[in-house]
């Protein structure tokens, strides 16, 4: 169950305490969270709604380490993450996260194959076991005719399947996305959203995601809203 | 794992155009670089060649050049008849007494008059000199005015094809031969016989320059050496011919030498500034990418080998283009005066594979000072902010 108090169980997968983060405009302090709290137990699929500006890709960054907070604690798996330097953090996100992202943000020189092949480069699979895994992450999103097309010969709604295979690939702990559908037309970003319910009620997967979107939103299990840096629970769609 | 190599030849091959401007960049450098290190490296072993390991040369002691040393007739004969001279089937020794006379020809390139070195040698001389054979037309006869040219000189200057009657020192000649040293130093100059040449000049008949011996073997060179200073009446040193030519060409390769490495130096932060540039722009136009392999868990260090290694394909192209623009030099025959004997030497570019990987490894030396502060950037990118960048 999520909760948003502080009150969670000490077994939950994502726990999240004191969450403060500050950012420095010119003299000017902005406070984008003020002492966020929040737990997400396993296989849980929650998407966090909010106005712009409200801190909910602030937050989403620091759930991936890929920003530090100004104060509190964040853990994942029992890993308190607030206090890893630049490579250790590399190496836990390359372990625990799989990232979507808005843009897809695949490497445009690369295929699809290769694109979603990069994560394994960070294990210590060998060549053949690597073929196998990124082979069954593009049959999973559908994508297994595809495997040599590079990202411009595919649609908007391919490519964000293609980094859905991508954020799988490697198996991680949870899976961030950060506005998944927010640049797709309302059929893809359907599918989209489909594939990632699959993945959380099939596979168990937890699941992270930050959207504007209502549709969207309605797919998850809990909807969180940030409002002037704070969680606020339950209030459905917005 | 770092990022794959893949990635990096992949990248450099999309932005083709804007890395273009780095490849002929560093392209200018090594082309220019490779032909100036050539053209000494041509006229270095023009002369060294000029030398053969079996002969040794004699001048006066303290001299430099042949052009300041004195060596009478009497003390060539003792010269002759030291340890470790050969001598031919019918038991004269192999000895060559020359005199070296600089003179102004009419040099064709430049349409004016450049110094040509005018050796005067003795009948033996080519048995001396094993390594200069005639082409065209005999070889001079004692006591005649009879010259034989070197293919260079021949083709240098104005007058001295085969059968010319060029006129200098106050007489006419006549050209009888064309010899070919295969490329030594011996190719620019014009022979004539030194007792000739001795009076044309109005010189002591018994004086001469240097004497030319050729040794029983290389290995004799220390007793030749030896039984020379021993001597009391011998105020004479002896070189190996090849040491001796090898400083005669010192001076003038070093000169191009430094040169070259100047101007490639100058070029060389130009490209390197060209190298940083494209770099730079092009992590500016993948700092999404860039952010996208660090949020996948690519550590620091690999963007910054990733980077460095695009910059080194980078200017591995463009060395790869630069040696191939000088290749075309390799074999070029040029001519330029050697200080050292006030004479004018025509000489090959020669471009060589240890020239061509000095080149190759210049052009990457410039890619990774190019390429470094670039990556270092890529790899210090925020990457929360560089993953929205559009």
């Amino acid at each position: 169950m999520v909760r948003v108090d502080g009150k969670g169980n000490t077994g939950a997968l994502v726990q999240v305490r004191s969450l403060d983060k500050t950012y420095q405009r010119g003299s000017q302090e902005v406070h984008v969270l003020r002492g966020l709290n929040l737990d997400v137990e396993r296989g849980e699929f929650v998407a966090f709604m909010g106005p712009s500006g409200s801190g909910k890709t602030t937050l989403l960054n620091l759930l991936g380490g890929l920003d530090l907070p100004s104060r509190g604690s964040i853990t994942v798996d029992g890993d308190e993450i607030t206090h890893l330097s630049g490579p250790k953090l590399a190496a836990w996100r390359a372990r625990h996260v799989g990232f979507v992202f808005q843009m897809y943000n695949l490497l445009p020189v690369l295929t699809a194959f290769q694109n979603v092949e990069l994560p394994l480069l960070l294990t210590r699979l060998g060549k053949a076991d690597r073929r196998r895994h990124v082979e069954i992450a593009l049959d999973l999103v559908g994508l297994s005719d595809r495997l040599d097309h590079y990202p411009r010969q595919l649609s908007g709604g391919q490519e964000q399947r293609v980094s859905i295979a991508r954020a799988v690939v490697a198996d991680p702990t949870f899976l961030l996305c950060d506005e998944p559908t927010g640049d797709l037309d309302r059929k893809s970003a359907g599918e989209v959203m489909a594939l990632l319910e699959r993945l959380s009620a099939e596979f168990g997967k937890t699941i992270l995601m930050v959207t504007h979107d209502p549709r969207a939103a309605e797919r998850a299990g809990t909807v969180l809203h940030l409002e002037k840096g704070e969680l606020v629970e339950g209030q459905g769609g917005s | 794992m770092s990022i794959p190599l893949l990635y990096t030849i992949r990248s450099v091959r999309a932005r083709w155009a804007s890395n273009l401007i780095a490849v002929l960049g560093i392209a200018g450098v090594v082309a220019v670089f490779v032909a100036m290190m050539a053209m000494a490296r041509g006229f270095q072993r023009t002369l060294v060649e000029s030398g053969s390991p079996m002969n040794a040369i004699v001048t006066r002691g303290g001299a430099t050049t042949e052009m300041e040393s004195v060596v009478t007739l009497e003390q060539e004969k003792i010269i002759a008849d030291a340890a470790g001279v050969a001598r031919s089937a019918d038991g004269r020794p192999l000895v060559s007494g020359e005199v070296v006379v600089v003179t102004a020809f009419h040099h064709k390139r430049t349409n004016s008059d450049a110094l040509a070195q005018v050796r005067g040698v003795s009948e033996d001389a080519l048995r001396v000199h094993d390594g200069v054979h005639i082409v065209r037309g005999r070889f001079l006869r004692p006591g005649l005015a009879e010259l034989v040219a070197g293919k260079n000189a021949s083709d240098m200057y104005t007058g001295f094809q085969l059968g010319d009657t060029p006129r200098f020192g106050g007489r006419t000649w006549t050209v009888v031969g064309i010899m070919d040293s295969g490329g030594s130093a011996f190719d620019s100059e014009v022979w004539a016989d030194a007792v000739v040449l001795n009076q044309t000049y109005k010189r002591p008949a018994d004086i001469f320059s240097s004497v030319t011996v050729r040794l029983t073997s290389p290995a004799a060179f220390s007793a030749f050496k030896s039984a020379l200073s021993a001597d009391p009446r011998l105020t004479v040193q002896a070189d190996r011919e090849r040491d001796y030519y090898a400083k005669q060409s010192g001076a003038v390769s070093t000169m191009i030498r430094v040169l070259g490495f100047l101007v490639a130096f100058i070029m060389g932060i130009g490209a390197v500034f060209g190298a940083f540039n494209t770099m730079y722009s092009a992590v500016s136009a993948r700092s999404r990418e860039i952010a996208t392999l660090r949020a996948l868990g690519f550590r620091p260090g690999s963007v910054v080998l990733a980077f460095l290694a695009e910059s080194m394909v980078i200017s591995l192209a463009g060395g790869l283009l630069g040696c191939l623009a000088a290749l075309p030099f390799n074999g070029l025959t040029t001519d330029a005066l050697n200080w050292q004997t006030f004479s004018q030497l025509a000489f090959a570019f020669r471009v060589t594979p240890g020239l061509l990987a000095w080149g190759l490894a210049f052009a990457l030396f410039m890619g990774f000072w190019g390429g470094l502060l670039p990556s270092i950037r890529a790899a210090r990118l925020p990457i929360a902010t560089a993953l929205r960048e559009l």
